[in-house]
């Protein structure tokens, strides 16, 4: 099975607050350390195991400038077989849509069975893998945190759905699925893996080598555009308690005993 | 603004989500004199139900009824969209794992704008949209502006627009005849559902959640013993359950159980969309933190930020105190 | 000499083959069968890593005489420590008399050189006692096994079946072997008297002299078949027991004597990846760590053979005694009775190429494991389990095995040199809130001093911990010491990074480490965090000397730098808890000691558990992001140690420790009851301002 996973590098913010810059145009960057996309790192798991499993190759791809080949070494260091990115000035601020027009451009030029997205990444949009299926025509599950190889033809898949349940689907291949955390344990990647796959090449294509127009994708193609950042006002709704442990805790149990909440 | 404004119903079991209420508030914000029309697809008595009870709140409400669409099945009903949707429509949908799985592709074959998770909307500028999204798990918002002149799809979060009480006496179009040939290349097998635990968390009044902020799994006896004190049952956010601490059975969260307690304690809980999707009925809400930026404290009526670790224990022991 | 009995070399059986026969076959069959089977005990070792293991042989020797034929471990576990320093001695004197008495087979009236005359008397009196003793303790030590059954020898199901039969059978082996030689003996003796002859001198008491007078009213005839009787069947059995020895648990009969002469001189490090391999060359190194079981040193291996079972290190495990999944004690016996399959003494070799991880092996077992070196600090003949361990993690995480609460941590110590993916530039923000009156120079602002502060993650970041900083920089301020630190320059120690298997982070962040600190100039580190000292002192290399800040504050008190008040609530109890890696692993335990008697009035007294038995608190730096199966915590079962002492203030000197500690105690419901400080914030308090 030939799969391909479109990842993609983030800044790493659990750990730490995020501040808009002074002028509001973006995050405050300077301080973050990036990473690969937690959910994107699932499904390059699931992909090797697969592969594992069933033979064939797996393919990282990425939309990003030249720091993003940093995540793609990682990949391959965890197993994946080959490394793309796809890079050209172009390409800067690509909404959803930009990115999927992109990553399509370039699945066009290989043929793969299943093609695998994180459900989603920092912005928390859950859009790229579902735009990819339409552009491809292909079939789409998104959020699956289970997969079952039933023969080249169709596969099974599970959908984490509301209430913690599942849902059970069978879907043709090729197929786009977006994976959700917890559809496997990841392995872990170590400096050594990284250098051991530091010197292969990883092949960069533009908007030219993909056949994508400049003016479609990128700012100038984007029909969503960010207009500032801002941290939402603080406990909007929240009455702060305020003071010592003890008269907290005293105003809490008011609080709690006037709402029904103490019995 | 010309287009016609859509929402997308969801339903279950004859009867329609909550967002079904609030998709249309937040039509209104786009265009407060939009007569907005409800889509509801499904099949035999259950659709018919849902119709008659969208037609209370909407102007309008088209129907489609298909027997391939009993299970709601985002594959076949992206087409049925495609099919009868007209041109430069701006659709509203519930950012669930319904709406996840359906809007993205939806905008793309019908060459519209996607929008996903709106959690505010501040009307049109032009032919500009403006609305509000959160990233990086809500720590930060920005404000988007996106051309819907040729169409948009708006996936809505739930719970940030008000339920709409304003009565309507719509009419219902059958659009059946449109909807195609409804099939998919995705078939639906089955749902499994999630284990019951021992405890039913959707029956509690009562709730003390605890979340990544408990930092420990030793330290879950702390909730618990809260819980004991108040009489109420130990809830949790999906890290914990991630990470084995306690069973998926529960879970608060669009992943976990909805509930819709008359308390709500939320102990080290950031509060994340998913995790506030699983709680209904606008419950009083006290979250403790360490972190004053959190966004529970945008949601919450009490907000206290201690180390709970320290905090919780004592505040057990005053109300144990007072007994 | 004239003698009553016709002796082995001479005697006939069935009149016409001479048992001389029996003396020659029996050695020659015993001779080449263990030689055939240590050939076969070998084979695996020659297909081992490198462990270079003969530098040092005056010290290597010396540790030979002290702790392998001095026993000097023994006694730790009194009733066993004796019975076995009985048997081991009664061994070494009977070895001399049992080769006598296979010599004596070919050649009558046989005396070893050096054993004629009076010395030869001496020792035949030496030789009764011991026989006797030896017997004796076979007895106890069977009936110890086999009634008693102490619970350290039991095998849990998970491990097989129990070992009781063999050591039983072994113990009866001996006492066989002892009986023989006393009816020998007595026999010759009761015949004599028959006969009138002068009786050879018998110790009254010992087993030949009763031997001799149970026998002395049978006649000749019976006499002279039990005289050789016993003679064959103690050289059958000597032999017999000399092949039995390498197939199981007694092979520490033959290997344990060369395994402490091998033992690890350099305490607190971790042997390198490869013995050989340059930290440089690493990268060519195709795998990391042990997979299979050839990845293993021959030195590890000969551990496994020389495992005798004894059940101490788990014993004193304190992952074993909260109930993880690991037990080094079976870590040597799984592993020795896998390489007993794979390479068994009779039929093919099938060295298998199956990683131990999921075969003998499993990951909780090895991620158990806190490194505390208690099982290496009690074991008799100094098997090493931190080594294994760290060499089977490197292998897991060279094939991706890392359990997913460790990723992250491992992650963010790769990006920001915490396992907290903490700014870099936050972890000097601890200074900010220190009275104006300490200085704290940091040297990435180019400020200059000749000692550094060594911080570490722990203390720098949080907020509980930051504490111990900031009393650490009062306490080097009130000794005068000229000091800094390296602000977002510094990096984790990394001494948990290295024994969590992940070396080539390790190498990274000590080479990042030696940098920042040989460009400050500095003349000397102080670190209140033992497991930056250990790292910092044994594995980083060109540094300036360590030092641990309670050898800082003992020493200031000496010379008089620091004087400390009086304790003010006379209540309180207070008990040191040794951490591992400023105790066991570097031999720490008088000066923090010496702090505490320092401050007047102050009321201390030691757990049982204390000193290089002290119990480990639960494990620090990424131990305290796994998650493991355990019943209770460690930290829990600790700090009721210290209430059963008497204490109600435990006193550390490690972060890590303190954090469990703080934990332990409320999980244990002891709060208000106990408490928990690090000395440097207890000394910091007592500090008399001059």
């Amino acid at each position: 099975m030939e799969i391909l996973v479109c990842v993609k590098r983030v800044p790493d913010t659990a750990e730490n607050e995020i501040v808009v810059n002074s002028k509001g145009t973006d995050i405050e960057r300077g301080d973050l350390v990036y990473s690969v996309n937690e959910w994107d790192n699932y499904a390059v798991e699931e992909a090797i195991q697969i592969r594992d499993n069933a033979g064939g190759s797996v393919t990282v791809v990425t939309v990003g400038d030249g720091d993003a080949e940093e995540i793609l070494r990682r990949e391959m260091a965890m197993g994946a077989d080959k490394g793309i990115l796809l890079s050209d000035d172009a390409f800067n601020g690509s909404d959803g849509r930009g990115i999927a027009a992109i990553l399509k451009a370039e699945i066009a030029k290989g043929k793969y069975d299943l093609i695998l997205t994180g459900a989603q990444a920092d912005d928390g949009a859950a859009q790229v893998g579902g735009m990819l299926a339409a552009m491809l025509d292909m079939p789409y599950a998104s959020l699956v945190n289970k997969i079952e190889i039933i023969s080249d033809k169709v596969i099974k898949v599970g959908r984490e759905i509301e209430g913690g349940n599942q849902e059970m689907s069978e879907i043709d291949l090729p197929c786009v699925l977006s994976i959700q955390t917890g559809i496997n344990e990841p392995r872990y990647v170590g400096i050594r893996g990284i250098r051991k796959v530091a010197s292969i090449e990883i092949p960069v294509h533009g908007a030219a080598d993909l056949g994508v127009a400049a003016d479609s994708v990128g700012a100038a193609g984007a029909k969503v555009k960010r207009a500032d950042y801002f941290v939402p006002a603080m406990g909007e709704g929240a009455e702060m308690l305020e003071g010592s442990s003890d008269e907290i805790a005293e105003k809490l149990i008011e609080l709690l005993k006037s709402k029904g909440g103490i019995k | 603004m010309t287009q016609q404004i859509f929402a997308y119903i969801t339903h279950k079991n004859g009867a329609a989500d909550d967002s079904a209420f609030e998709l249309v508030m937040a039509a209104k914000k786009i265009d407060p004199a939009a007569a907005v029309t409800a889509i509801v697809c499904g099949a035999g008595a259950e659709l018919d139900a849902v119709c008659a009870a969208m037609s209370g709140v909407y102007p309008q409400v088209w129907k489609v009824s298909n027997p391939a669409l009993a299970y709601p099945n985002a594959e076949i009903l992206r087409g049925v969209l495609v099919n009868i949707l007209p041109a430069g429509a701006v659709t509203l949908v519930p950012h669930d794992t319904f709406g996840m799985d359906l809007s993205p592709g939806l905008s793309i074959k019908l060459n519209a704008a996607f929008v996903p998770d709106v959690v505010a909307i501040e009307g049109m500028d032009g032919a500009n949209l403006k609305a509000v999204r959160q990233e990086f798990g809500g720590q930060v918002s920005t404000h988007i502006r996106c051309d819907v002149s040729a169409g948009a799809v708006l996936n809505v979060r739930s719970g940030c627009f008000l339920s709409d009480d304003s009565k309507a006496s719509g009419t219902v179009v059958d659009k059946s005849g449109q909807a195609g040939d409804c099939k998919a290349k995705r078939r639906f097998l089955e749902t499994v559902v999630a284990e019951v635990g021992d405890v039913d968390i959707t029956k509690s009044d009562v709730l003390v959640s605890v979340g990544r902020g408990i930092e420990d799994q030793d330290n879950i006896g702390i909730a618990q013993e809260l819980a004991d004190t108040i009489g109420a049952v130990v809830s949790c956010s999906r890290p914990i359950v991630d990470a084995k601490w306690l069973e998926k059975a529960r879970q608060v969260g669009t992943s976990g159980k909805t509930v819709k307690p008359k308390v709500y304690i939320a102990l080290g809980i950031s509060g994340s969309f998913q995790h506030l999707g699983g709680i209904k009925g606008n419950p009083f809400m006290v979250a403790i933190n360490k972190n004053p930026k959190a966004p529970i404290f945008q949601v919450a009526d009490i907000g206290i930020v201690t180390d709970l670790l320290e905090f919780v224990p004592e505040l057990t022991e005053k109300i144990k105190e007072m007994k | 000499m004239e003698t009553a009995l016709i002796s082995p070399a001479k005697a006939w059986v069935l009149g016409f083959i001479p048992t001389m026969f029996f003396s020659i076959i029996i050695p020659i069959i015993g001779v080449v069968c263990f030689t055939y089977i240590i050939a076969k005990r070998t084979a695996p070792l020659v297909r081992s890593k490198p462990d270079p293991r003969l530098n040092s042989v005056p010290e290597r020797l010396a540790n030979m005489f002290k702790f392998a034929f001095g026993q000097y471990r023994q006694p730790r576990y009194m009733m066993a420590g004796v019975l076995h320093i009985v048997l081991f001695a009664g061994f070494m004197i009977l070895s001399l008399r049992s080769i006598t008495l296979v010599i004596l087979g070919l050649k009558d009236g046989f005396i070893l050189p050096g054993l004629g005359g009076a010395a030869g008397q001496v020792y035949s009196v030496l030789k009764d006692i011991a026989a006797t003793a030896v017997f004796l303790a076979c007895v106890v030590g069977m009936v110890r096994r086999g009634v008693f059954r102490p619970e350290r020898y039991d095998v849990p199901k998970k491990y097989g079946k129990d070992h009781t039969s063999e050591a039983v059978f072994v113990l009866m082996l001996i006492t066989t072997l002892v009986t023989c030689d006393m009816i020998f003996e007595g026999t010759q003796a009761a015949a004599q008297m028959q006969k009138g002859l002068h009786p050879e001198f018998l110790l009254p008491g010992m087993g030949a002299w009763m031997a001799a007078g149970i026998l002395s009213g049978a006649n000749l005839s019976v006499l002279q078949n039990l005289h050789l009787g016993s003679f064959f069947l103690h050289n059958l059995v000597f032999f017999f027991f000399l092949c039995f020895l390498p197939l199981g648990k007694h092979f520490h009969v033959i290997t344990s004597i060369p395994n402490v002469f091998l033992m690890k001189l350099k305490k607190g490090t971790i042997k390198p990846v490869q013995w050989g391999v340059d930290e440089a060359k690493l990268d060519e190194l195709k795998s990391f760590g042990v997979k299979k079981f050839e990845d293993f040193t021959w030195k590890h291996m000969l551990d496994f053979y020389s495992c005798a079972d004894c059940g101490r290190c788990s014993d004193q495990c304190p992952a074993n005694a909260v109930k993880r999944p690991l037990s080094p004690r079976f870590i040597s016996i799984k592993c020795r009775d896998y390489a007993f399959k794979n390479y068994p003494i009779r039929g093919e070799m099938t060295p298998k190429d199956e990683h131990l991880i999921g075969s003998i092996l499993s990951e909780d077992e090895i991620w158990s494991c806190t490194t505390c070196g208690a099982c290496e600090a009690e074991c008799p003949i100094f098997i090493e389990y931190i080594d294994k361990i760290v060499d089977l993690r490197r292998g897991m995480v060279d094939e991706g095995l890392v359990p997913q609460s460790l990723q992250k941590p491992l992650k963010a110590l790769e990006k920001r040199g915490n396992p907290w993916g903490k700014m870099e530039k936050k972890r000097a923000e601890w200074t900010k809130t220190l009275p104006e009156t300490c200085d704290v120079k940091l040297f990435e602002n180019g400020d200059e001093a000749r000692t550094l502060y060594f911080v570490d993650s722990i203390t720098s970041y949080d907020d509980r911990m930051q504490n111990i900083a900031r009393s650490t920089a009062i306490l080097l301020s009130a000794a005068g010491e000229d000091f800094g630190i390296l602000g977002k320059d510094e990096k984790d120690s990394g001494n948990e990074i290295r024994r969590f298997g992940e070396e080539m982070l390790f190498q990274d962040i000590k080479s990042h480490n030696t940098d920042a600190i040989l460009g400050t100039g500095v003349t000397k580190i102080i670190t209140a965090d033992p497991h930056a000292f250990n790292t910092l002192k044994n594995e980083y290399t060109g540094l300036p000397p360590v030092e641990h800040i309670s050898q800082t504050i003992t020493r200031s008190i000496r010379d008089g730098k620091i004087r400390l008040k009086p304790v003010e609530d006379e209540t309180k109890v207070y008990t040191y808890h040794d951490p591992c890696y400023l105790g066991r692993h570097n031999g720490i335990y008088e000066d923090p000691r010496q702090a505490l008697d320092a401050i007047p009035g102050l009321k201390r007294v030691d757990m049982l558990k204390s000193r290089d038995r002290s119990f480990c608190c639960g494990g620090g730096g990424l131990m305290l992001f796994y998650e493991p199966e355990e019943e209770q915590r460690m930290g829990v079962m600790r700090v009721k140690m210290a209430s059963q002492a008497g204490a109600n203030v435990i006193v550390t000197a490690c972060p890590f420790c303190l954090v469990n500690m703080e934990d332990a105690i409320k999980v244990a419901g002891l709060e208000g009851k106990m408490e928990a400080v690090d000395l440097c914030e207890l000394i910091e308090m007592h500090l008399q301002t001059m």
